[in-house]
């Protein structure tokens, strides 16, 4: 199979990568360029693990293909928070105990992010809609409204 | 607990030590590992629920340029059946052997055939179509109630039933029949005044973890063989993958990665002895990942269960008499949680007379596998409906009819020991105390109210503390942290120690690294593993005082610790941790402390929840608009992930209430096999979940511990079945209570 | 696995001729949610994907005199955010609110969710009420057909070899019209539809209905146009004998199956229940503008 040259941007970074025209952008991300952060809970766009943003959209990567993103600009978990100051999201999740086995957290944190860019004031109630994408079983998401919803306010104090 | 101890670390809401990885995407889970020169290995399933598998032709499959191993069960040496405990409970090998590739007879959907190790994901897939399989398809049986039938399809023609008064002389499907009994139940019904008797049923469901199974491996034919694997219970992973390639425990290193979620689904193998095998004829390391489809055919899901349950009371509301009858379904090999399911079912309760018959039914479908308070969720349903039925028919408030009979120190259990110190009671109060129990309900709500509980275990944990020269010290323990146990270890041994929690580094090591310790499961990990972190804390604290003495030149009896310090008693003398450790080398070389333990005394926990519903009567869908789980921690050592398991068992107990089935077609299909149709809840579909901690110490813990995971999951079954009959009117007892179901109930008495 | 070749033509003349042209079997790939998922079940086979999302006037929606002149392959997420659609449309706009998440909204589009043909689809009986058309492109020029005709069957459509959905074009509703639209779903986000409803009502000043659209989704092979269920509006305030009459009817018209995600009995009992429903909230809607 002749695998096709992609130029991207990932996290800010002008990244380019062979792929398979029919491989799945969470595939290159995951086994091409060892982004391991993006998870694969389902593969079919239902449990939200694989959450990264595509031109600023949530978007799951289960479901763009990898030379969709040519040109493209993408945003793993691996862009949200430095090494010396995490991100005031991922502060947030960590003092609430919104995590428990964690792997959905990658994806919360991502789409909590796109959550407060579009709506930086949202109601309980459009958070748990605008997150119903990722799915956690551990936790039954009383922690993690609370760290959106003290991240939100938290960021909004920041401004 | 004899005296209140005050503690400087223990209750602390700290930041787990494994956080930040966790929220920046570093932490490796078992699908982020790769390594070089690593082929990737797929698994051909049955397309089939019932068939003899009549021949294997992979030939084909063999000769593909991109194939470079097929593994099937004749591949592995020969295994005898019997009884092996690597994990949750005892496994037969043969069984096991044969769930992971078919032998002869396929047993249900997706039960694994072949597998194939290519050099590319895709080419695995592709050729896995280059096998043949010549198959004679036989009906399949999919219900335990048409299982045990007289003339039913038989899975196993070796399977006779044990634990009838006479050995069977005909195989059937039912592997094993248990009684449990106390008093005399037909005297317990006589001097009852009121009697109940329904029957129940709860659908096959599945634990749901969001990570699928998946593995990477490297056979190695001279060392050190090992695994890489998402897993509860890494020990028990090398004990059965040995055993069935035939290997010394020695040779075989597996590494726990971060797990994605497990609630007892992960304490067996699937992939690894397959992964691992092929490994083994290709030469190569080999990666295996199942896809969410595989995951819902092929791992272990929950058992579906009929039962019958009869309650005599008095009028007084005094329980008399308790009746269960309880089948469950094993899946397609022997072992279902029966047997917990017949020693939970009435333990809330202190009633004189009581009988429960349990039945282990095999099935076609996947072979179960635990899920949290495996058994309990299913047979304390059916308790608890009736309880409140009966509530209802005496006009008791069904926390006062608790209340009356409940369980406490002394209850003879029906299955062996009498209850020390346990909270049921503290929890019922704290219900009746709480304000949701206060709040008055709207128009089309309802309320239910149900009781919860597990016993807990205990088990063999071995914990390494490893004092480092400027004074840190790294825990070493070997319990894959399914939902932040590190932060408990940490603050146990910084409370233990006089250490603060930013100085300790808590590790899950590798099969090599750290002794033997038994599968997280069973709520075990706080309690046991907690246990052994103790030991090892006190085996530190012993020798720095022996340091310290020899420094001062005073007896060890003279050395007090308190706070990370050594006082001499004699003098002025203080030594901190740190200075002793930098001095170690001048006192007798590095200081570890261990704690290998089987820990004993694990305490149960009780739990008792409280669930508003709203429903549509147009519709029969049903909203939860409130909840509150209550339950007894015993000491709570991390209050936010305590809450978190009130939290997260309240919520699967609300899907499988709710919405979670697995939906077969009448080939034996599961039609649902993807989060799609498999309905979990979502962050939109729930309210806040309210949490109180009871704390009634376990007096068998140092700290006073109970496990605190699983018996969240126990009581919201019948508490949302309540509270959706209450706001409908009927009475709901089959689960779940999706809206067709409950739409069909409202309009059949109409 | 597939073998892909992709291909994403910067105008619609492109497209066409790469689909016409094309020697292996070609599809078009707009938010790919539905197609990405089809793929994965497909073993040793080619497939050409033709990416309509490099042309501009695919991902633009105009709103003027005419009415809204939508892009096919506009992603849900960016037409959702569009105030001033919804003020007109708010129906069609509530039904592509309730595709999927909002990440398969940031994917999913109008256009594809036509061009899958699923019964279930939500926005197909929004835009049936509101009489969308489709401008259609293919080698031998360019057709139109009204939305309710684009689905022949479960998963199949009018396209022919080498066409593609180049436009969907909505009139401007009439005076004092407003639309609803209502699916039901076991849980509150995320599920296929396992019924759904469309509503469009005019109602004259003295909140007489004089004109009604009534569509019901995945209670049939593909969406239904319920003539009878308008019908009983038409006359009347909207008011419970009437909605009673548009549930009766709509339940009629249905002749669903028993799935996975529902029985044909209860399918057919609440695409009653949702259409008496968005009746209910279309005339709310009028009475709303009219007050």
């Amino acid at each position: 199979m002749t695998k096709t040259h992609v130029t991207t941007t990932i996290n800010g970074e002008v990244t380019e990568f062979l792929c398979e025209p029919g491989a799945t952008l969470l595939a290159v991300l995951r086994n091409e360029l060892q982004l391991t952060g993006t998870k694969e809970g389902c593969g079919t766009g239902d449990c939200g693990a694989c959450s990264v943003t595509l031109n600023g959209r949530l978007v799951c990567s289960c479901l763009v293909l990898g030379v969709e993103a040519e040109g493209a600009e993408i945003g793993t978990v691996e862009g949200i928070g430095g090494i010396d100051k995490l991100h005031i999201i991922q502060e947030k999740f960590l003092e609430h105990a919104a995590l428990q086995c964690g792997i959905c957290t990658p994806g919360l944190i991502v789409s909590t992010k796109a959550l407060l860019a579009e709506n930086p004031e949202p109601t309980e109630k459009e958070a748990r809609y605008y997150l119903a994408g990722n799915l956690c079983r551990c936790t039954g998401y009383d922690k993690i409204i609370r760290a959106v919803m003290d991240s939100a306010e938290a960021m909004r104090g920041d401004a | 607990m004899s005296e209140a101890r005050e503690y400087k670390y223990i209750g602390r809401r700290t930041i787990r030590p494994d956080g930040f990885d966790k929220v920046t995407g570093r932490a490796n889970y078992g699908a982020d590992l790769s390594l070089p020169g690593m082929i990737w290995g797929k698994i051909l399933r049955s397309p089939y629920a019932h068939a003899v598998i009549k021949s294997i032709d992979s030939s084909k499959a063999e000769a593909h340029p991109d194939v470079m191993a097929v593994v099937t069960y004749q591949d592995y040496p020969a295994v005898s059946s019997g009884g092996f405990e690597p994990g949750d409970g005892p496994t037969d090998l043969c069984d096991l052997a044969r769930n992971i590739l078919a032998d002869d007879k396929a047993l249900y959907h997706g039960h694994a055939i072949a597998a194939i190790a290519a050099r590319t994901e895709a080419a695995a897939e592709e050729a896995l179509s280059l096998i043949d399989i010549d198959y004679e398809v036989l009906p399949p049986v999919m219900d335990v109630a048409d299982a045990m039938q007289p003339g039913s399809p038989v899975l196993h023609e070796d399977l006779f039933t044990k634990g009838l008064a006479e050995q069977p002389e005909k195989a059937s499907n039912i592997a094993t029949r248990m009684e449990l009994k106390k008093g005399d139940i037909e005297a317990g019904f006589a001097a009852a005044e009121v009697i109940i008797e329904r029957d129940f049923y709860t659908p096959t469901v599945h634990q749901g973890y969001i990570e699928p199974h998946a593995t990477t491996v490297r056979y190695d034919e001279d060392g050190q063989s090992m695994i890489w694997c998402s897993t509860q219970g890494h020990f028990d992973v090398r004990a059965s993958t040995a055993k069935l390639l035939s290997m010394d425990l020695g040779k075989l290193k597996v590494i726990a990665s971060e797990i994605g979620g497990g609630f007892g689904g992960k304490t067996t193998v699937y992939l690894e002895p397959v992964a691992l095998m092929l490994s083994k004829k290709s030469g190569r390391p080999v990666k295996m990942v199942m896809t969410r489809d595989e995951v819902f055919r092929a791992s272990g899901p929950g058992s579906a269960t009929r039962s019958t349950v009869k309650i005599g009371a008095k009028k007084d509301g005094t329980i008399t008499a308790m009746q269960a009858k309880l089948c469950f379904e094993a899946g397609a090999f022997k072992g279902s949680p029966m047997g917990p399911g017949c020693m939970t079912v009435f333990t809330p309760y202190d009633v004189e007379n009581i009988y429960i018959e349990g039945y282990d039914v095999v099935v076609n479908k996947p072979k179960v596998a635990a899920y949290r308070a495996p058994g309990a969720p299913q047979a304390e349903f059916a308790a608890e409906m009736v309880i409140n039925e009966l509530a209802d028919e005496l006009n008791i408030d069904p926390i006062e009819l608790r209340l009356q009979n409940a369980a406490k120190e002394g209850t003879q259990t029906v299955y062996g020991p009498k209850l020390k110190a346990v909270g049921l009671v503290e929890c019922l109060e704290a219900a009746k105390n709480s304000p949701h129990y206060k709040q008055a309900l709207a128009e089309n709500q309802g309320r239910g109210l149900a009781a919860g509980f597990w016993f807990n275990i205990g088990g063999q944990s071995s914990v390494i503390i490893n004092m480092n020269p400027d004074g840190t010290g790294t825990i070493v323990e070997g319990n894959p942290d399914i939902g932040g146990s590190r932060a408990s270890m940490q603050l146990m041994a910084a409370e233990e120690l006089g250490i603060d929690v930013s100085k300790l580094n808590p590790i899950v090591a590798d099969t090599e690294h750290v002794p033997y310790s038994a599968t997280t499961g069973g709520s075990r990990t706080t309690f046991a593993t907690g246990m052994a972190v103790i030991e090892a804390a006190q085996d530190v604290v012993r020798q720095m005082k022996e340091r310290a003495a020899a420094v001062w030149n005073v007896t060890v009896e003279q050395v007090d610790w308190s706070d990370g310090v050594a006082i001499n008693t004699a003098g002025e003398d203080r030594l901190t941790a740190a200075e002793i450790c930098q001095g170690a080398d001048r006192t007798g070389g590095q200081i570890s402390g261990r704690g290998n333990i089987n820990a004993r005394g694990a305490g149960p926990s009780f739990a008792v929840h409280l669930c508003d519903v709203e429903v549509d009567m147009e519709t029969g869908k049903t909203a939860v608009v409130r909840y509150t789980a209550i339950q007894d921690a015993g000491k709570a050592i991390h209050p936010g992930y305590v809450e978190g398991q009130y939290q997260g068992g309240a919520v699967q107990g609300i899907g499988w209430a709710l919405n979670e089935e697995y939906i077969y077609n009448e080939d034996g299909v599961m039609e649902n096999a993807g989060f799609l149709d498999y309905r979990i809840p979502l962050a939109s579909d729930l309210p806040m979940i309210d949490t109180i901690i009871v704390e009634v110490p376990n007096a068998f813990h140092p700290f006073g511990v109970r496990g605190v995971g699983e018996t969240g999951i126990v009581p919201p079954l019948a508490a949302v079945a309540t509270a959706v009959s209450d706001a409908i009117g009927v009475r709901m007892t089959n689960l779940p209570c999706s809206p067709p179901r409950v739409l069909k109930a409202i309009q059949d008495t109409a | 696995m597939v073998s892909v070749v992709y291909e994403a033509p910067a105008s619609v003349q492109d497209a066409v001729a790469l689909l016409s042209g094309a020697e292996i079997t070609a599809t078009v790939l707009a938010g790919g949610t539905d197609l990405i998922i089809q793929m994965q079940g497909l073993v040793n086979e080619s497939r050409l994907l033709v990416d309509l999302k490099k042309i501009p006037a695919m991902m633009e929606a105009t709103l003027d005199a005419e009415g809204l002149q939508l892009g096919p392959c506009m992603s849900c997420a960016e037409l959702t955010s569009r105030e001033d659609i919804k003020s007109v449309y708010p129906g069609l706009i509530e039904a592509a609110y309730l595709i999927g998440s909002t990440q398969i909204q940031g994917r999913a589009s109008v256009g594809g969710n036509l061009c899958n043909s699923s019964p279930a689809a939500d926005t197909v009986p929004a835009l049936i009420v509101n009489n969308a058309q489709c401008v259609i492109v293919g080698p031998s020029g360019e057709r139109s057909i009204q939305v309710e005709d684009f689905a022949t069957g479960v998963g199949q459509n009018c396209l022919e070899k080498g066409e593609l959905l180049s436009l969907i074009r909505i009139p401007l509703p009439a005076a004092n019209t407003s639309d609803a639209y209502l699916r039901f779903i076991p849980r509150t986000e995320m599920d296929i539809a396992v019924a759904g409803a469309a509503v469009s009502i005019t109602l004259d000043d003295d909140g007489i209905c004089t004109a009604a659209r009534v569509s019901i989704g995945a209670v049939a092979p593909t969406v239904l146009v319920v003539a009878k269920a308008a019908e009983v509006l038409l006359g009347t305030k909207v008011d419970v004998q009437a909605l009673q009459a548009v549930a009766e009817a709509a339940s009629k018209a249905s002749s669903p199956i028993t799935d996975r995600r529902g029985t044909d009995e209860y399918r057919r009992h609440v695409v009653g229940v949702l259409a008496k429903r968005a009746a209910a909230i279309a005339a709310e809607r009028v009475r709303g503008i009219q007050s």
